[in-house]
């Protein structure tokens, strides 16, 4: 039987205000145990909430970015649970009236266009951070994360394939990215992501019996969680058996996902209104001011690149994948530089360099300057590209001009014609064999030819040059 | 004669012409409660050291620079569940037994700022859930007038003692008529400000939309001149409200000619007792002598507000004492695992009528039961503000009594919890209003010989005509200046 697909997420992601979102303490990350906290985050007797503004306008930022409608009036509950990261036994959260609701994002997945909807985005308080000591009989907890505001998206299900919940995230990190909220850095949990998923034969309209896939660590696990269980619960189904409501996790080693616990009924968290917190009505002007600060979306930007640079559709998408290489691309644009080839490079070395040595852009010396005056150099055959590709090694570790980079160097292409031709004549001299095969109708020989001058040259050798002036010799003999 | 038959004014007098120090009132203070300690047992913590240097260090800014502070010098107690830095926090339970709060309330903060002497912390019922104080997890308080009667609750240590003698003020908090109810039970003067009018920073909740603290003193005007100290908007509370606070003792003058004063026909039939009815229709006559016009009125809903309020409040309470889970602080009692440790230390920790509160609570907001109980409570929470709303387009003051009865006998309903929430019938619908509330002593029941309150209603943040109305209304009858022999 075929079966679809469908695919909820619900993704938590940390707003980086300055202080948290019901008291003063420092939302840094990494401070030692316990060190930002405060009687309110601690959940002390007798402590009350006090609204963080910010935290307010990241959450309306990022649920006009995400096209939800903003609450006119909106309201803090409480969902109450006993955990020891949960200082109150209760977190503020939203339940009735959320922030934002119905809005959307556009996903491409192998060139198809699909809108996803989001159901809504609420605003909460995090939790502190319990580490189990190994053979231990108690747990450590640190109240450092108690009370950054958090905004939890939940996804419409309308995601029908594991590519399309990896795209989804894609998106979503790009365009908090954009707006400037939040890290979004799956690695320090400033992005989290649970997913729900269930199969259902094509054409059924009901939906089928969910599993939720928690503590998901990357987007790479996510999208391989989700396609393990797609499997799983086909073959279950087909073997006559039926999916339970479960909560699984992805082990990436053993490749599967691992039950944790199987979930009867639904958790009864008692929410019901805080009343330490008066309602928030969100003035028309307020949205405004905050609509008013959002700045060009992945979506436009890509548009753009496409309309008025001409760069392909592809080169679009990932360009403006993550906004610091966007950025960066921008950033050379206004140093004049030709699109095709900064995206070229941008795309090319740059992000290889990136990621093989798990860096952003900001954190290494090249500069968009930089990029752009080596890209003229090759344009105006200073160097050649395989030269440019030392230079680019050299600009990336260590920053500077590529100019005197090339002089000090002596990296400038040889365009001497004389010179050359002094070096194919050796050259040829010396590999009669492939003089002969050429002759004899062997093109590719030339290749070869060219390869032995490019080498003596130590690469410097202008190869078009090269190519020109080694058939004018064979031919003089 | 005690210093404490005197008003804070007078004794800043005394203290301004150098016939008194500050010391002499901390240890006149200090003195009573050991006098009368055993017998009253009003305080849960005695803080005589922390006092006496206090004591001498205003006694130096009164030698140097004279009063400084609208309660400078004077003697006050705190109720138990108000955080107070460096001196315990219990809500008189075990769970919290020997708490040392890392902040001050803000109430302390605004008291600490006039210059008071804090002479320690005031026994209650646990986490303010009773009105008897019987509930306290350490000790009977007993009501001044009768010992074995009892003082009411939950503020029944802060009623105690103001009425013997023992400080010359003390707060309390009031969500249902927990500081109205010990006040008329000791024949003293308390006021439930309106909602938001003082801060909850510091105050531990027991249900956060209807709490509110308090002054309970013997006099109207020593009451105003606490209030005033310690209301105002605070930034760590986003309840209290952004009102001005006018300085209440200017509207104190006795005159209340053509003061609208409405008497609902509910609280003065039903299960009101003879002796608390025919002090309040005297009282009423008095009105009427001053010149005030009082007619009778309908609060149609007010029939409902106790069993909406023991909804509301219980739920908010589940909630609110959901962090005392012996994780932070606390006693914790160990268990096998986390799941055990939670049990033990919450079963062992707190009292039946917590737990009896949490449970009702609980059940409220669980699904399934929410919209039958927590939302149909909070609509019948607003037909109460609306029935009060309507009654203050045409009257300035609800007056009637402030509870059915006058103080009853230690134990008598100890095992009758449906009994003991009754007593609140008459005070439970100001705070679902959120209005504020006063009991002033008015005489005493002729069959008892208990105390009367007489229970004063004013419109949102219009403490000052109850208070006007209160202060005509003592000026009057004097009754204030009757006092327990103990």
């Amino acid at each position: 039987m075929a079966y679809e697909t469908i695919i909820g997420l619900e993704v938590h992601v940390e707003l980086k205000t300055n202080s948290k979102i019901f008291c003063g303490c420092s939302t840094e990350f990494g401070a030692p145990p316990n060190t930002h906290t405060c009687p309110v985050c601690l959940g002390h007797p007798g402590v009350l909430p006090v609204l963080n503004e910010r935290a307010v306008e990241y959450a309306m930022k990022a649920a006009m970015a995400l096209n939800c409608e903003i609450a006119t009036v909106t309201e803090f509950d409480r969902k109450n649970y006993f955990y020891p990261d949960n200082p109150k036994a209760y977190q503020i959260s939203q339940l009735d009236k959320p922030i934002g609701e119905h809005g959307w994002i556009d996903i491409e997945v192998e060139g198809k266009k699909k809108r996803i909807g989001i159901t809504r985005l609420h605003l909460e308080e995090d939790a502190g951070k319990l580490t189990h000591v190994d053979g231990a009989d108690y747990s450590l907890v640190d109240f450092n994360r108690a009370g950054t505001p958090l905004i939890e998206i939940v996804s419409e299900p309308d995601l029908r394939s594991p590519e399309e919940a990896y795209a989804y995230l894609e998106k979503l990190k790009a365009i908090m990215q954009y707006i400037e909220v939040s890290d979004v850095k799956m690695e320090e949990g400033s992005l989290r992501c649970d997913a729900n998923v269930s199969i259902r034969p094509l054409g059924q309209k009901e939906f089928g019996t969910k599993t939720e896939l928690k503590n998901l660590n990357s987007f790479a696990f996510v999208q391989k969680g989700l396609a393990y269980e797609e499997e799983r619960q086909e073959r279950e189904l087909e073997a006559g058996g039926r999916i339970l409501q479960e909560t699984r996790r992805w082990d990436d080693q053993g490749k599967k996902t691992i039950l944790m616990r199987i979930k009867e009924g639904s958790d009864d968290y008692r929410y019901f209104p805080d009343p330490d917190l008066v309602d928030l009505t969100i003035e028309e002007e307020w949205k405004e001011k905050v609509r008013a600060e959002i700045p060009e979306l992945p979506d436009a930007r890509k548009e753009r690149y496409v309309k008025d640079l001409g760069l392909p559709e592809y080169d679009a998408v990932v360009l403006t994948q993550q906004k610091s290489l966007s950025d960066f691309f921008e950033e050379c644009l206004q140093h004049e530089a030709p699109p095709k080839q900064a995206s070229n490079w941008i795309m090319g070395e740059v992000s290889r360099y990136l990621n093989a040595n798990n860096k952003e852009i900001q954190d290494v010396p090249l500069t968009s300057e930089g990029l752009v005056k080596l890209i003229e150099l090759i344009e105006k055959g200073t160097i050649s590209s395989k030269i440019a590709k030392d230079v680019f090694a050299e600009l990336i570790e260590n920053g500077g001009d590529p100019e005197q980079i090339v002089k000090d160097k002596g990296l400038v292409q040889i365009s001497d014609e004389g010179e050359l031709r002094q070096m194919v004549n050796e050259v040829i001299d010396n590999n009669e064999q492939s003089v002969e095969d050429y002759k004899n109708g062997k093109g590719k020989a030339i290749g070869f030819l060219v390869g032995q001058v490019m080498k003596a040259s130590k690469g410097k050798a202008n190869p078009q040059l090269v190519n020109k002036i080694i058939v004018e010799e064979i031919n003089k003999r | 004669m005690s210093l404490f038959d005197h008003s804070i004014d007078e004794l800043h007098q005394l203290l301004h012409k150098k016939e008194i120090s500050v010391s002499d009132l901390t240890e006149e203070s200090i003195q009573r409660v050991n006098e009368v300690g055993e017998k009253v047992g009003s305080f849960l913590h005695l803080s005589e050291e922390g006092a006496r240097k206090k004591a001498s260090e205003l006694d130096e800014i009164l030698s140097s620079d004279g009063i400084k502070g609208s309660l400078f010098g004077i003697p006050g107690g705190i109720k138990d569940n108000i955080m107070t830095k460096g001196m315990p926090t219990t809500c008189a339970s075990k769970l919290l037994d020997g708490h040392d709060p890392v902040y001050d309330a803000t109430v302390m903060n605004l008291l600490n700022k006039e210059n008071f002497v804090n002479i320690g912390k005031l026994n209650m019922d646990e986490f303010a859930m009773g009105s008897s104080t019987e509930n306290s997890g350490y000790k009977l308080t007993r009501n001044p007038w009768n010992t074995d009667r009892v003082p009411g609750g939950s503020s029944g240590g802060s009623a105690a003692a103001v009425a013997s003698g023992e400080v010359l003020f003390s707060l309390g908090s009031d969500t249902g008529g927990s500081i109205r109810e010990p006040a008329a039970f000791c024949g003293i003067v308390g006021m439930k400000p309106t909602y938001g009018r003082v801060s909850r920073y510091g105050l531990v909740a027991f249900a956060s939309s209807l709490d509110q603290i308090g002054p309970m003193t013997r006099t109207v005007k020593d009451n105003a001149l606490v209030l005033n100290a310690i209301s105002g908007h605070d930034h760590f509370d986003s309840t209290s409200v952004n009102e001005s606070v006018p300085d209440y003792s200017e509207v104190m003058t006795g005159d209340i000619k053509g003061l609208k004063v409405a008497l609902p026909k509910e609280y003065i039939t039903g299960g009101v007792h003879e002796e608390v009815r025919e002090q309040i229709l005297k009282a009423v006559k008095r009105f009427e002598e001053l010149g005030a016009v009082v007619e009778e009125v309908s609060l149609p809903h007010s029939q409902y507000a106790t069993a909406a309020y023991y909804v509301i409040a219980s739920s908010e309470a589940s909630a609110n004492l959901a962090r005392f889970d012996g994780v932070r602080y606390g006693q914790r009692v160990e268990g096998e695992n986390l799941i055990e440790m939670y049990k033990k230390t919450r079963s062992e920790g707190f009292g039946d009528e917590v737990k009896r509160r949490i449970m009702l609570g609980t059940f409220a907001l669980s699904s399934g039961f929410y919209d039958e109980y927590y939302k149909k409570a909070q609509k019948v929470r607003t037909l109460i503000k609306q029935d009060f709303e309507e009654i203050f387009l045409n009257y300035d003051v609800v007056i009637g009594p402030t509870s059915p009865t006058t103080a009853f006998k230690l134990g008598d309903q100890v095992d009758e919890p449906l009994t003991m929430y009754a007593n609140d019938v008459l005070t439970i619908p100001v705070n679902l209003a959120g209005v504020p509330g006063i009991s002033v002593p008015c005489g005493l029941g002729k069959d008892t010989g208990m105390p009367v309150g007489l229970q004063i209603i004013g419109n949102h943040f219009d403490e000052k005509t109850v208070y006007k109305a209160a202060y005509a209304f003592e000026q009057a009858t004097e009754f204030n200046k009757q006092k327990p022999e103990l």
